[in-house]
Formats: structure tokens, sequence, C-alpha cells
């Protein structure tokens, strides 16, 4: 068995495997045949893994947060910022792909829906988190005021993306009195192509994060920020 | 060997839809003409090469930052 920081683990070979199969039998796969939707239903393979790795993320963080007020180890402050950082990423990218998405579906990119606007808050929420880590000096502080903000942060952001929208009308599959995708149309193959994306999205987020931590805690402990555990006996 | 697990998953879903695209008969509009030129494998081609250069690309990283590590650890 390797670790995880070798570059041939198991699930970094996995992420990619299941990405291939999500990429070829996305665009091959039977889809059902709707109208406005048309093809534009595979979008469903492509667009929606963006949010689903996100909130993972952005929960990963959340719990990181938590830890390091437990333990005050800055590594764990390292891990809930990448993290936020990968989720803030996969948001954006769910967000333009969404505009594309509806531009040709409900015919403009942005909408009145409430999840547009929710996911935009939900953004600028994680954006005041950035900007209140830039804005305190020192370290200590920093690490745990944020990590305040971000436990904080997390519970506001799964209320705006996924309850707010199904208390209100949306357009959004699911939300509204709109039944979700999966009600009428998600066969056994679609489910199948969906939650590989999901799952090869998550993982190459993952280890896209972790290289970012190894990265940051290096440079950490060079700056003497990071005493390594093994030589530190706390 | 990873290469070749990789062709091996793309032929067999090359196969596997083509038998499946045959069956398309109503009348909302798809990409069938599209398709029937057989050059979405074109496009599918495309999409895979830039996935399997993106896992040599992290890959890379990983061994620097690694190879990184490992320095630091020895020079402690």
């Amino acid at each position: 068995m390797r670790s995880n920081t070798s570059p041939y683990a198991w699930w970094k070979l996995l992420a990619f495997i299941l990405l291939i199969y999500a990429a070829t039998m996305g665009f091959l796969g039977n889809v059902p045949r709707l109208a406005i939707l048309n093809e534009t239903i595979r979008n469903l393979y492509f667009h929606v893994p963006m949010w689903f790795a996100m909130t993972l993320f952005l929960l990963i963080a959340a719990v990181y947060s938590i830890v390091f007020l437990r333990t005050g180890n800055l590594k764990h402050d390292r891990i809930s910022i990448e993290f936020t950082r990968t989720g803030m990423f996969f948001g954006i990218l769910g967000l333009l792909t969404g505009m594309m998405w509806a531009k040709f579906t409900w015919g403009t990119f942005w909408t009145k829906d409430p999840k547009l606007n929710a996911a935009a808050i939900a953004m600028l929420i994680y954006t005041a988190y950035m900007i209140l880590r830039d804005a305190i000096a020192d370290e200590d502080k920093k690490a745990r005021i944020t990590a305040v903000y971000n436990i904080f942060a997390f519970p506001a952001f799964m209320a705006l993306i996924y309850i707010m929208p199904r208390l209100t009308d949306s357009l959004h599959p699911g939300n509204g009195g709109n039944p979700g995708f999966n009600a009428y149309d998600r066969n056994r193959e679609m489910n199948m192509i969906f939650y590989s994306s999901v799952i090869g999205f998550m993982l190459l987020g993952t280890w896209i994060t972790t290289l970012r931590i190894r990265l940051r805690i290096w440079a950490d402990k060079k700056d003497g920020l990071i005493i390594d555990s093994t030589q530190h006996a706390s | 060997m990873l290469l070749k697990k990789i062709y091996c998953i793309l032929s067999m879903l090359v196969l596997s839809s083509i038998s499946a695209l045959a069956q398309q008969t109503e009348s909302v509009a798809m990409a069938d003409t599209f398709r029937s030129d057989g050059k979405i494998y074109v496009v599918i081609t495309v999409v895979a090469i830039i996935l399997i250069g993106l896992l040599v690309y992290l890959i890379s990283l990983d061994k620097k930052i690694g190879k990184m590590e490992k320095e630091y650890n020895e020079q402690n």
C-alpha cells in the first residue's frame, strides 16, 4: 500500500479513471430526450459535481477549523484555508458553467433565481474570509479568528445553497416544488456516470489541495512557523 | 500500465455506445447528425488527452513537492 503522499497513491489514479469514464460516457451515454434541455442535460455530469465537490471541501475546511481551535496547531489552520480555497475555486467553476447552461435553457446568463443569488452571496461570504485573513498580521490571532469565522460560514453556506432555494420558487430541479432530476429521468446509467464524476472531481480537488497544503507547510517549517511534531514534544 | 487500462476502458465505452445510438427515434432535437458522422469520438479523445495531460502534470508536481519535503527532512 502506497502512502497518501505518494504521487501514485490509489485514490489519485482512481480520480482520473473516474473522470475519464465520466468524460467519455458523459458524451456517449444515453440521456432522456427532453424539450428545452436537449443535449444540455449532459451538463448534469459536469456542472453539478462542481457544487458537490465544493460542499465537501468547505465541510472539510469547517471541520479542520474546529480541530484547529481544539489543538492550536497551525498545520490544521493550513489544511482549513487550503480546502476553503479549493472549494471557492470549484464554486467559481460552478457559477460559470451554470451561467453558460442557463443562457441556453433559461435564456439568460443570470436570472433572479434564488439559488443563483444565494450561491453568489455564499461566494462573497468566503471572499470576506480571505480578506479577513489578509487583514490580520499576527499568525496565531489570524488563525483563531478566521477559524471561528469559517465555522460560522459553513452553516450559512448550507442554508443559502441547499435550504433557502427550496423554500421559495426556483428554476433549479429539486427546488421550489420542481421535481429533482432523478424524479423523472435519471436512470441507472446516468446515475453511474454522475456519481463517477462527483467522486472523481472530489478526489481530484483533494489531490490538488493536499499538494498546496504540503507546499505551504514546507514553507512554514522553513520559516519556523510550524515546528515538526517529531522534534517538538507537546 | 495506466494508459493500457485507460485505453481498455475507452474502447469498452465506445463499443457499448454504438448499439445504443441506433435506437434513438423520437422527435426531440438531439445531436444525432453530429454523432452519425462518428466524429464525436474526436472530441472525446481530445478531452481524454487533456485529462491524461493533467494527470501527468499533477504527478510531476507531486513528485517535486515530495522531493522538497524529503530534502528538508534530511537537513533537519
